[in-house]
């Protein structure tokens, strides 16, 4: 469950190794940060000056009857309000800017990044999880450089601006205003470590919820199936409540803390009048100074107010930023040699060189294996299920590495080539079919504009697909949703089945490529297919023997182990473990004749 | 309809408000008096009064702001809660249908945001457009009491904020939901990249992918910068004209003043006053986008909770039919997925007698799968009827009918979970004797056997990290656990060798004693020792007979067994 503990991650508010990597990805918008500071010194400034210039306006002007020096300042004032708006609107335009290009860098490194994990990730990693940190947390930064941070700084410049005119004023009556920040201080306190407890519950409620609620919408026609309704939705209803009851228990928390706040402000504000009255009837102090400090008390405690929220954003952010940088890091990856054999053209010629592999460390599901196929050969792999046929053609592609032994492609050791070398020579049709939503044809050809139209039509037609798919009222262009929900098995298969013989492979490796579909399209193909797969090589898995007999060489799997290797002849005169397969088939075969 | 559930919590709520603003409001009456006692030279003492009232007052609003939060916000986390629950209740009876025609990432976004945006407006929004709305109106009398005609040049420029408020929230709307439609559209993007990893990886289409993700991040930043230029006017705008109204008191008060007509205590009142004024009308904009947000959310969520439920149980449900025996009868049926696309399936007649095996073949896309699909109603059929134990099935109890047949569909589903509860799944309560007997006739105990975790053993998403054969093998074995009356097989050994093939075979044969089985296979080696075959022809029963009759009648499927006949005879002959 360490996984599951990840979407928990609390994360400071603040974290000093965190933002040394968040900084990184500001350098190259240097300029906007400057800007950015330049701008919020003004705006800082500009505001606290207003309740200066109105404590002037009463002592000076109104207390003198100066109808010219209020109106002055009056004007003055405007000014000011108007020069604040124009730089508080570049302010917000250019720091979201900046935020949203800060996020786009993130984001498609972190998608480019998770396009070359290993497929181990996958197999332990729910896709929800993946696209969350992509999504959601990415988004989750940009808060935090958009508003968080800069209005952090414009709150800071701001409360320095009011102390300074506020001191400049009365040193007393600041200290008055200040004398219940202590006790500001300690109320926060309390109220951040109970709120990050209770933040941590509702992330790990919420996480609960979405993933249940992911998988089952996936699983629905399995839930119907076996008409769970009932109970599904008492488990349901019983996580949905964990997340309402931590919601509330949060709310508490803040329902305390924000009055408690305004209180604290209600005090300040008294203590300000009381200590002012006796020190205006001494005549130390003005009226003007109390409206004054009246007006700074109100700005002084919106930010201060404001400040639980950022402290909520940026939080949140340190969170996010930790659970996309985990993933950076994250280094289940199969790595490309530092100096790679380039590859140009392939013979097709493959070696397994006693092989061992493990999904899991100390699991071999492969043990010593050790084959060759020469190139323009047909090799078929037997053997029941779960013999490891697949892992074969898993390593083959380098989709996992081996523990011990080698593969070579062509001599070389296929950890010396590049990946992407190395697959683009090799086209398989997988056994777990997978369409995108899309079109059929963009299912066919991936998107890869080398790929003509005519190509595509041309492998449709090889596998039979074209049959169904011309009936289709937008024949080629017609949609395909998601998973290709609305096509038949047998249908989908065909199309992927398509895709690889469109990328025209020097090597094809099919994995029960056609086990879904019918045997007159079964044998269409492979009629076609044999005369397209002249001079290259092919790994054919599959579960009938009859399919492939006339491999050059089969291989029979048992256990993880190779057991047999040979053509059909000779593996039938061995009277091993394919002979015994055969039998079964051939008693089969028996009863239809006699029929 | 679901504030009813808590009218009282809300009224309650109101009546909170109400008292909190009417102390908040109280306070800079306080202070007024407070400065005009110093003014007049008072006593400290009589200042000391007022400045207790002051903490006073302000310790009772804060004591009922409290209260509000306790009553309202959580309320509308208790309306979420129920809306999530209704909307999932909702979704858990809609048919197949819709989740072929709905995009998981779609429904998941309904599920989160949308409820989200929905309980924002509930809570947040009604808390602050309440109070908002009361403490406008309480503060805007007492001004209007207090100066008449300053008020009234003080609230000269508001008239613009609102339009302001209007043009620029009349535009973020759309603004707004192109953005969210782009995240949508990145998040899909992302859901189905990674869920189809391997074949963008055995293909070399990672760099197309991303290259593809830029495009749309592109187009996502493009989409917020155009809403940020537009919604960056708001606070600019509202600092001029909140300050304006500031100034203005200053001044015309500050005239006011110099002739003798206003004090000072009443100048830090007015701005004490306008300042809880202008907050009020930022917030309106801010909760107007909220607002907005809601209906739009709402609009999506009503959209899925009144799509209609396909397949229910109806007026004719006969409740009394409690067991189903296995008789399954097809009188002229004919289906279609949609109105303006070909049938299907054309005018079925067939009878299966219970106790019997039958087996459907045919060509890929036939309609095999559509038509098994219309005996546990997972579609109904568009014409005809399909009939078990003689009776329609829409008037079978639907919990009734699915709980008594098994089926194994062709694309097989497994949950993250151990590989125990999967088999298990249709259960209701453990037991192990359960596991091993499916297990056992599934043919999946030898496999368990060389996992180190043994049925323990947590699977990965959609049972990932078995094989082909192994996952086909445990959604037969969890179907085969509810001990059915029908059984069901789409193709159900398309991934198992025929050695297994066979083992499971014989053993179902003997399980299946006494209940019907239907298999879907396209292989003459698993159909041919059924009662009836079927032979399935672009939507139509082509034939119909054992294998003995079928390889007589010389049509379809002896050329089929002919077919596989001939791979086999090569392969004898070699
Ligand atoms: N991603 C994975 N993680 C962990 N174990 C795995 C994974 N994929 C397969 N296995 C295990 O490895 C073993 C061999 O699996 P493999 O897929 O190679 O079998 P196969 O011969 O192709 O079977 P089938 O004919 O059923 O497709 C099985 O026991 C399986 O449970
Ligand atoms: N949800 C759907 N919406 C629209 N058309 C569909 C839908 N599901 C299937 N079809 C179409 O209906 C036809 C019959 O499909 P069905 O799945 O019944 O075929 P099948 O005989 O089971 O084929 P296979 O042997 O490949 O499993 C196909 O042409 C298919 O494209
Ligand atoms: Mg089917």
């Amino acid at each position: 469950m360490a996984e599951q503990r990840e979407d928990e991650i609390l994360g400071k508010a603040y974290d000093s190794k965190l933002m040394k990597r968040l900084l990184v990805y500001i350098k190259p918008y240097k300029m906007y940060v400057i800007a950015a500071i330049l701008f919020n010194i003004l705006v800082a400034a500009l505001g606290p000056l207003r309740p200066y210039l109105s404590k002037v306006a009463i002592d000076d002007y109104i207390m003198h009857k100066d109808y010219n020096g209020l109106l002055l300042i009056v004007g003055i004032l405007f000014a000011s309000l108007v020069i604040q708006a124009v730089v508080q609107y570049y302010l917000t335009y250019f720091t979201e800017l900046m935020g949203q290009k800060i996020i786009y860098d993130i984001r498609i490194q972190l998608f480019s990044r998770v396009q070359k994990l290993a497929l181990k990730y996958f197999d332990r990693t729910p896709v929800g999880r993946t696209v969350t940190r992509v999504t959601n947390d990415v988004d989750a930064l940009n808060e935090m450089f958009s508003s968080g941070v800069i209005t952090v700084f414009s709150d800071i410049f701001m409360l320095v601006f009011i102390f300074i005119f506020m001191f400049s004023m009365s040193w007393q009556l600041t200290l008055v205003t200040l004398a219940v920040i202590p006790l500001l201080f300690y109320a926060t306190f309390l109220f951040r470590k109970k709120v990050r407890e209770e933040y941590r519950n509702v992330r790990t409620h919420l996480a609960r919820l979405n993933s249940y609620m992911q998988e089952h919408v996936t699983g629905m026609n399995v839930v119907q199936m076996f008409a769970k309704e009932k109970q599904e939705l008492e488990k349901f209803s019983s996580i949905n409540d964990d997340f309402k009851n931590a919601n509330i228990r949060s709310v508490f928390y803040y329902a305390i803390f924000f009055p408690f706040v305004e209180l604290l402000s209600a005090v300040s504000i008294s203590l300000v009048i009381w200590y002012a009255s006796g020190e205006i009837i001494q005549g130390i102090l003005t009226f003007g100074v109390l409206t004054a400090f009246l007006q700074y008390i109100e700005m002084f405690w919106r930010p201060v107010r404001d400040l639980s929220e950022k402290y909520d954003i940026l939080q949140r952010a340190m969170a996010a930023s930790e659970r996309i940088f985990n993933l950076l890091d994250d280094n289940t990856m199969i790595k490309n040699p530092d100096t790679p054999v380039i590859l140009q053209k392939v013979r097709g010629e493959i070696e397994f060189n006693n092989v061992w592999f493990a999904y899991n460390p100390g699991e071999y599901v492969l043990k010593n294996v050790s084959f060759k196929i020469n190139p323009g050969e047909t090799i078929a792999i037997v053997g029941a299920t779960g013999a490891g046929k697949t892992s074969i053609v898993n390593i083959l592609t380098r989709f996992y590495d081996i523990e011990k032994g080698n593969i070579t492609l062509d001599g070389i050791d296929i950890r010396n080539l590049n990946k992407r070398d190395l697959r683009k020579h090799i086209s398989m049709v997988l056994q777990d079919v997978f369409l995108f939503s899309g079109t059929i044809k963009s299912n066919i050809s991936l998107g890869n504009s080398d790929i003509s139209d005519q190509q595509i039509y041309e492998a449709a037609r090889t596998v039979g697909a074209d049959k169904f798919i011309l009936n289709l009222p937008n024949k080629f262009d017609e949609e395909v949703k998601e998973k290709g929900a609305t096509l038949s098995v047998g249908q989908r298969q065909l199309i992927s089945f398509a895709r690889a013989l469109a990328y025209n492979p020097q090597i094809l490796i099919l994995d029960e490529a056609t086990s879904s579909v019918d045997t007159e399209t079964e044998q269409l193909i492979q009629n076609a297919i044999e005369k397209l797969l002249v001079g290259r090589t092919s790994i054919v898995i599959a579960h009938r023997l009859s399919t492939i007999q006339n491999a050059d060489k089969i291989l029979v799997m048992h256990k993880g182990e190779l057991k047999e290797t040979g053509n059909h002849q000779e593996l039938l005169a061995k009277r091993g473990i394919y002979y015994r397969l055969y039998e079964l088939q051939y008693k089969d075969q028996e009863i239809t004749k006699t029929a | 309809m679901y504030f009813v559930r808590y009218k009282k919590t809300f009224v309650l709520g109101i009546i909170f408000i109400l008292l909190s603003n009417i102390g908040q409001v109280y306070i800079p009456q306080l202070i007024k008096q407070g400065i005009n006692a110093i003014e007049k030279n008072a006593v400290p003492e009589a200042v000391l009064k007022f400045v207790l009232l002051i903490a006073l007052t302000s310790l009772l609003a804060g004591v009922f702001r409290f209260l509000i939060r306790q009553t309202i916000i959580v309320t509308s986390w208790k309306i979420a809660n129920d809306l999530r629950y209704d909307f999932w209740n909702h979704l858990q009876k809609l048919s197949l249908r819709f989740y072929q025609n709905n995009s998981t990432g779609n429904i998941m976004s309904h599920a989160t945001n949308d409820i989200n945006a929905v309980r924002s407006f509930v809570g947040p929004s009604v808390m602050y457009t309440i109070d908002n709305g009361t403490k406008f109106l309480f503060v805007f009398f007492i001004m209007l009491s207090m100066n008449p005609l300053l008020t009234l040049y003080a609230l000269l420029p508001s008239p613009f904020m609102t339009l302001v408020v209007y043009y620029v929230m009349s535009r973020v709307h759309a603004k707004y939901t192109k953005i969210q439609e782009k995240f949508a559209d990145l998040t899909a993007r992302a859901q189905e990249n990674f869920s189809g990893i391997r074949v963008i990886k055995s293909y070399g289409r990672e760099d197309y992918e991303t290259e593809n993700y830029m495009y749309e991040s592109k187009e996502y930043l493009k989409r917020k910068m155009d809403l940020v230029k537009l919604q960056a006017m708001f606070i600019p705008v509202f600092l001029v004209i909140a300050g304006l109204s500031f100034i203005i008191v200053l001044w015309s008060g500050g005239i006011q003043m110099i002739e003798g007509n206003f004090s000072i205590g009443e100048l830090v009142a007015f701005y004490a006053y306008l300042g809880m004024l202008i907050w009020p009308m930022i917030s309106f904009g801010w909760v107007a986008t909220m607002i907005q947000q809601a209906e739009a959310s709402m609009k999506r969520l009503l959209k899925i909770l009144n799509e209609p439920y396909e397949i229910q149980d109806s007026v004719t449900t006969d409740y009394n039919i409690k067991e189903i025996h296995g008789q399954i009868e097809f009188k002229n049926v004919s289906f279609g997925y949609a109105a303006n696309l070909p049938p299907v399936l054309k005018e079925i007649n067939l009878k299966i007698e219970k106790g019997n095996t039958v087996a459907f073949i045919g060509k890929t896309g036939t309609g095999k799968t559509s038509l098994v699909n219309l005996i546990p109603r997972f579609y109904d059929s568009t014409g005809g009827e399909v009939l078990i134990d003689g009776v329609n099935v829409k008037n079978i109890p639907l919990q009734t009918l699915r709980k008594n047949i098994g089926m194994v569909s062709q694309e097989n589903f497994l949950f993250s979970d151990s590989l125990a509860n999967n088999v298990i799944y249709g259960l209701n309560g453990t037991s192990d004797n359960a596991i091993e007997k499916a297990a056992d006739i599934a043919q999946l105990s030898k496999d368990v056997e060389s996992f180190p975790k043994g049925f323990e053993t947590i699977l990965g998403e959609r049972g990932i990290t078995l094989s082909g054969g192994q996952k086909q093998r445990s959604t037969l074995a969890r179907a085969l656990a509810i001990d059915p009356k029908i059984l069901i097989l789409d193709d159900s050994f398309s991934a198992v060798d025929t050695n297994t093939e066979e083992e499971i075979l014989r053993r179902l044969k003997q399980f299946m004693k006494n209940r019907t089985s239907i298999i879907i296979s396209h292989r003459i080696s698993t159909v041919k020792d059924a009662d009836k075959i079927f032979v399935v022809e672009e939507g139509r029963i082509a034939e119909e007979g054992t294998h003995e009759e079928l390889i007589e009648l010389n049509g379809i499927y002896a050329d089929l067994n002919k077919r596989q006949l001939l791979e086999e005879e090569l392969s004898e002959m070699d």
